[in-house]
């Protein structure tokens, strides 16, 4: 608008180079694509609304159990996991601010920092589902027909590390897989394989939900790698920042997501303090 | 929401993220030692509240909602209404259904 040299002939018409046809003020154009993206960020919330209803229902049904098996998650690995995504949450608001005040450099550069913060937070997981895969917590078919053994190696399993924290020591081994199921999974009865059957389904739930996460942060790698790249091409300017104000629309809904699912699935049986 | 046509163009002071970052920090402190805490049944208000309260921080502030037209509005709060429709009767179905289950 401030020098005619930004302006193209187009139709017979005056149209701002930044301004797409179909709108007619910049100011339209500026309203129209956060509403657009905020209409697909609803989708986001009813999309994993389905598995926090999920949740929501086999907690009441199942709460003690739900309780019991929150405890075998790490919550200092949840916490430090919460922290870096605020952290990025942080970086891309500061990416946006900077797209506005025509920084294309900066821009690249917090964007590039949000992705770092993303892979930490993915690294930290990787660590987390490692160690749940190892305690038997992920839930599958177990080829030698006595599914419900897990539960009783993750319990034992927690019972080693606490029996080593009291001991001072950092290092704990992990049960014997032949000692677990020779002396439990016989006596387990009919409690016992129903408490299994509900920790599993809240690991299963663990699994789904923190995976959903960890894939929208994925998806989110790529679409911020490349807004970046544009940004260091110097492709926007405080007229023009759409694609970088989306971009951190759908980051910070993805920090959202993990606000909620930190205390719901680690802090829930925090207060039982063992 | 917006008052001026130019809202969009006027980045928010550096002080206001850092200050947002700060508070949404203090609130996942709180939120693990209130974790930490038997509160008996009021254990899940409190923690859903305090989650609450920093994704309403991350919507106002992180995403722009302070300046965002009144149609956005609908929308974020249309996405919160659906929600709670589906969590609400969903739920309201297995409470008051106990000998179904």
């Amino acid at each position: 608008m401030s020098a005619t040299n930004e302006t193209v002939q187009d139709h017979g018409q005056h149209h701002h180079k930044d301004l797409a046809h179909h709108f007619d003020p910049l100011e339209q154009q500026h309203a129209a694509n956060p509403l657009g993206m905020w209409a697909f960020l609803l989708t986001e919330v009813l999309f994993f609304g389905g598995l926090f209803a999920a949740y929501t229902i086999y907690r009441y049904k199942y709460s003690a159990m739900f309780e019991e098996a929150s405890n075998h998650l790490d919550i200092t690995l949840g916490a430090t996991n919460t922290v870096i995504l605020i952290l990025s949450s942080l970086t891309m608001a500061l990416a946006v601010r900077c797209s506005q005040t025509g920084n294309s450099l900066w821009t690249g550069r917090w964007l590039l920092i949000t992705i770092a913060f993303g892979l930490m937070f993915l690294g930290v997981k990787y660590v987390e589902w490692k160690h749940d895969y190892h305690i038997h917590l992920m839930p599958g078919k177990d080829w030698s027909g006595k599914d419900y053994w897990h539960w009783q190696y993750a319990k034992k399993a927690k019972d080693m590390e606490t029996e080593a924290h009291k001991k001072g020591s950092a290092e704990h081994a992990l049960p014997d897989r032949k000692d677990v199921l020779a002396d439990n999974d016989p006596s387990l009865g009919v409690r016992g394989i129903q408490e299994s059957q509900q920790a599993r389904l809240f690991f299963l739930l663990y699994f789904c939900m923190t995976s959903l996460h960890a894939l929208h942060m994925l998806v989110g790698f790529v679409l911020i790698g490349i807004i970046a790249y544009f940004a260091y091409q110097g492709a926007y300017s405080p007229e023009y920042y759409s694609p970088v104000e989306n971009i951190g629309l759908y980051w910070h809904f993805v920090d959202i997501v993990w606000i909620f699912l930190f205390p719901l699935l680690y802090l829930l049986g925090a207060h039982m303090g063992h | 929401m917006a008052t001026t046509e130019h809202s969009t163009h006027q980045p928010a002071p550096l002080s206001l993220y850092l200050a947002t970052f700060g508070m949404l920090m203090f609130l996942t402190i709180v939120t693990i030692l209130a974790g930490f805490h038997n509160f008996g049944m009021w254990s899940t208000p409190i923690a859903l509240g305090i989650a609450a309260v920093k994704a309403a921080l991350v919507v106002v502030i992180f995403m722009h909602g302070y300046s965002s037209s009144s149609l956005t509005w609908v929308i974020i709060l249309a996405s919160m209404f659906f929600l709670t429709i589906m969590l609400g009767l969903m739920l309201s179905d297995y409470m008051s259904r106990g000998w179904a289950m």
